[in-house]
């Protein structure tokens, strides 16, 4: 590792290392964050699901979204495959279809900036216990 | 691309004892074989403190936290949670109280009660990892001390956050720390006591293992605050694991001038080596830790003069415990006004117990000042072994004494736990159940302190020696009424007038004994009996000739051939030559035999 000789050199390097452990900082208070949970069942992956989820990861930070990106199984939306389901902080889940690197490029800017709402998103009709 | 997952994986001694490195390694393996090795990162923290569940595998973003994971089950947890997205859930933690599991160590009762400060990075960062700890914050505390804080300031902020010797004595560090600042000399030390003696405790070693750079920050703030060069760490060499982690830590410190000469552009200089102790409990007490350091025999000897004054090499010394040294970088970083608003009245912040015993979740827990005895032990400690009935608590190891069920709603703080006559101590707590028998457990601390005076003082040589010898009468059945009141004299005496904290307190498991538990030394000693089944002597094996059948099993399995009886006739017990092994009672099959 490289000297530190100054207060300076310090918060650089500091600033540098950060995202090495962001992922854990946030999973460890995800109630204040932006959750993304990406359906990653055998349809999703075909689907493309990875590619989103990887799209999502990239460009949260990118935008300045401070977002914990997770996978889940399959949400039984398979005819809509890749789902992801947001929850903004103190907001119901919503879940959208058919998300593309494209449509989370949307969902981005639109819905998680904005609040506006994009279309996609499938009515959830299930309650779970 | 940064990873999209990290999985942790608790590489404290408890977990690599049940093969963590394995299952590490295997994690690893399968990754690359999947090309996952890019997008998942495997790291070795310290300990998570749920020793009871370990190996422990934690799942990041997600918070899943696998318990009792084994090599075996590495490829399903990549198989199935990281490829597929589906939890593993035999491997889930299940909450014994409402028998469903819990994916979440968030949702778990052992972590909800908990506030980590000096535990803050034991299961979260990888110890051998500086960037990571510079990543937490670290050495920003040093770094503000030696660019924004005059000495004086810096012993301000830490009298002012209320802090107070976590291994056992519960002094005021700040005043310590104020005390080796007012005397000059050429040479001053920093020491850090991490000879860790209570049986059952080990915070200490836990956080070396898990986070040994907060205790070098630490050393060095102190250093620079008193204005020592020179910082030695006196750690008992049964810790290796400890002592490879910290002398990691050293070297990445020195190698990139956190410490050594001029300190991040200031004029301070600080420098930290290692001392190895053999592991006696007595050198835990600051003065035979300082004559352990110096090469003679581990004695303590009379304050005055304190190390402040005349220590390591008769200069000026601080001594301070690991886990008082790993709340420093906090409070500076946070400030005293954070620190203190935390914990009660007179002791300020959190403390780290070691749980232990009978009870459900063992492991190392931190929780604020004025957590009741209740929280810990039925909320985070998930209440006692096996549905039995709680009996006592004993808290700081063999110089603490037992609590009972009328102190469970005490708020735990340095002076309520004097108060109840027991103490803090470095935060031991072995919890106890209806099975204990209390002067059993009073004789066990008892031989631990006999054997490990020094003996240079009489009250702790003799005295101790003197109640051991009493207490064993007694649970040979041999005690007479006036035992009593020697066993308490004797114990006062030796408080009073032993040479150091070891005597001093020594007696405490057999006063306290006394004072909750009268009924079951006057059991012994008047009706010959031990209420909880424990003292062999006092014990009788029998036969119920109606529930026996002489089917002579039992009296082929007796080693002493003490049992007799006629095939298809009742047996009997020859108490004479009866050894009391218990082998008759798991033999027989019509639980005839039983114990009175």
């Amino acid at each position: 590792m490289e000297k530190i000789k100054t207060l300076a050199d310090l918060k650089r390097i500091k600033e540098n290392v950060q995202a090495k452990i962001e992922l854990r900082e946030r999973s460890e208070r995800p109630g204040e964050l932006v959750q993304v949970k990406v359906a990653m069942a055998t349809c999703g992956i075909a689907a493309g699901s990875k590619e989103t989820m990887n799209y999502f990861i990239d460009h949260l930070d990118k935008n300045g979204i401070r977002a914990v990106v997770t996978q889940t199984g399959c949400m039984g939306y398979c005819y809509a495959e890749p789902t992801v389901e947001i929850s903004k902080p103190g907001k119901e889940p919503i879940v959208f279809g058919g998300v593309t690197p494209a449509r989370a490029e949307e969902i981005i800017q639109r819905y998680l900036k904005n609040d506006e709402l994009v279309e996609g998103i499938i009515p959830v009709n299930y309650r779970s216990v | 691309m940064s990873y999209k997952m990290h999985v942790l994986v608790c590489g404290g001694t408890g977990c690599r004892a049940s093969n963590s490195q394995e299952i590490i390694a295997r994690l690893r393996e399968s990754l690359e074989e999947r090309h996952l090795d890019g997008e998942v990162q495997v790291i070795a923290t310290g300990c998570f403190g749920f020793c009871e569940q370990g190996p422990i595998v934690k799942i990041m973003p997600d918070n899943t936290f696998y318990t009792r994971v084994t090599p075996g089950d590495t490829a399903e947890i990549i198989n199935e949670h990281v490829v597929k997205g589906r939890k593993v859930e035999r491997l889930l933690y299940k909450d014994p109280r409402e028998d469903k599991s819990v994916s979440d160590s968030k949702h778990m009762g052992f972590y909800q009660k908990q506030l980590r400060v000096a535990l803050r990075n034991c299961g979260f960062i990888d110890p051998e990892n500086l960037e990571e700890y510079i990543a937490r914050d670290g050495y920003a505390a040093l770094a503000k001390c030696l660019g924004e804080m005059t000495p004086r300031e810096v012993i301000d902020e830490i009298k002012r956050s209320g802090l107070r010797g976590r291994g056992g004595g519960g002094f005021p560090t700040g005043l310590k720390w104020e005390f080796a600042g007012k005397y000059r000399a050429d040479q001053k030390y920093v020491v850090c006591n991490a000879d860790e003696g209570d049986p059952g405790a080990f915070m200490d070693r836990s956080i070396m293992e898990g986070d040994p750079h907060s205790v070098i920050e630490a050393m060095a703030i102190c250093g620079y605050s008193i204005g020592a060069s020179k910082g030695l760490v006196y750690i008992r060499a049964e810790y290796p694991l400890a002592i490879q982690r910290l002398k990691i830590a050293i070297e990445q410190a020195r190698a990139c001038g956190l410490l050594g000469e001029r300190i991040l552009g200031s004029d301070f200089n600080f420098s930290i080596e290692l001392r190895y102790g053999a592991g006696a409990f007595v050198c835990g007490e600051e003065t035979a830790l300082i004559h352990s350091m110096e090469g003679a025999r581990g004695e303590p000897t009379m304050k005055p003069p304190f190390p402040a004054e005349s220590g390591y090499l008769g200069r000026p010394t601080n001594v301070n415990n690991v886990e008082t040294l790993a709340n420093i970088p906090v409070i500076i970083t946070k400030g005293a006004g954070w620190f203190n608003k935390i914990g009660t009245e007179r002791s300020k912040g959190t403390k780290v117990f070691a749980l232990a015993g009978k009870i459900n979740n063992v492991g190392l827990i931190e929780v604020p000042m004025g957590t009741t005895l209740r929280e810990v032990i039925y909320e985070i400690g998930g209440g006692i072994k096996n549905g039995k009935k709680f009996k006592a608590v004993q808290t700081g190891g063999p110089s603490g004494g037992c609590l009972t069920e009328k102190h469970l709603d005490v708020p735990i703080d340095f002076d309520n736990l004097l108060a109840s006559g027991s103490m803090m101590g470095s935060g031991g707590m072995i919890v106890m159940d209806e099975d204990d028998c209390m002067v059993a457990v009073a004789k066990f601390y008892l031989e631990f302190t006999v054997e490990e005076s020094c003996g240079k003082c009489t009250p702790c040589r003799v005295g101790n020696k003197r109640l051991h010898e009493i207490l064993d009468k007694i649970t040979r059945g041999e005690g007479e009424p006036a035992d009593v009141d020697r066993l308490r004299n004797l114990g006062k005496v030796i408080k009073d007038t032993a040479l150091c904290g070891l005597g001093q307190t020594s007696p405490n498991p057999v006063l306290s004994t006394l004072d909750n538990f009268p009924g079951e030394y006057a059991a012994h000693i008047n009706e010959r009996k031990c209420p909880a089944g424990r003292c062999k002597a006092l014990l009788s094996y029998v036969i119920d000739p109606r529930l026996c059948i002489g089917c002579t099993l039992c009296t082929r399995a007796c080693p002493a051939a003490a049992i007799v009886g006629n095939r298809k006739e009742p047996h009997a017990i020859d108490a004479a030559k009866c050894i009391k092994c218990g082998t008759c009672v798991e033999k027989c099959k019509f639980k005839a035999i039983f114990i009175r």
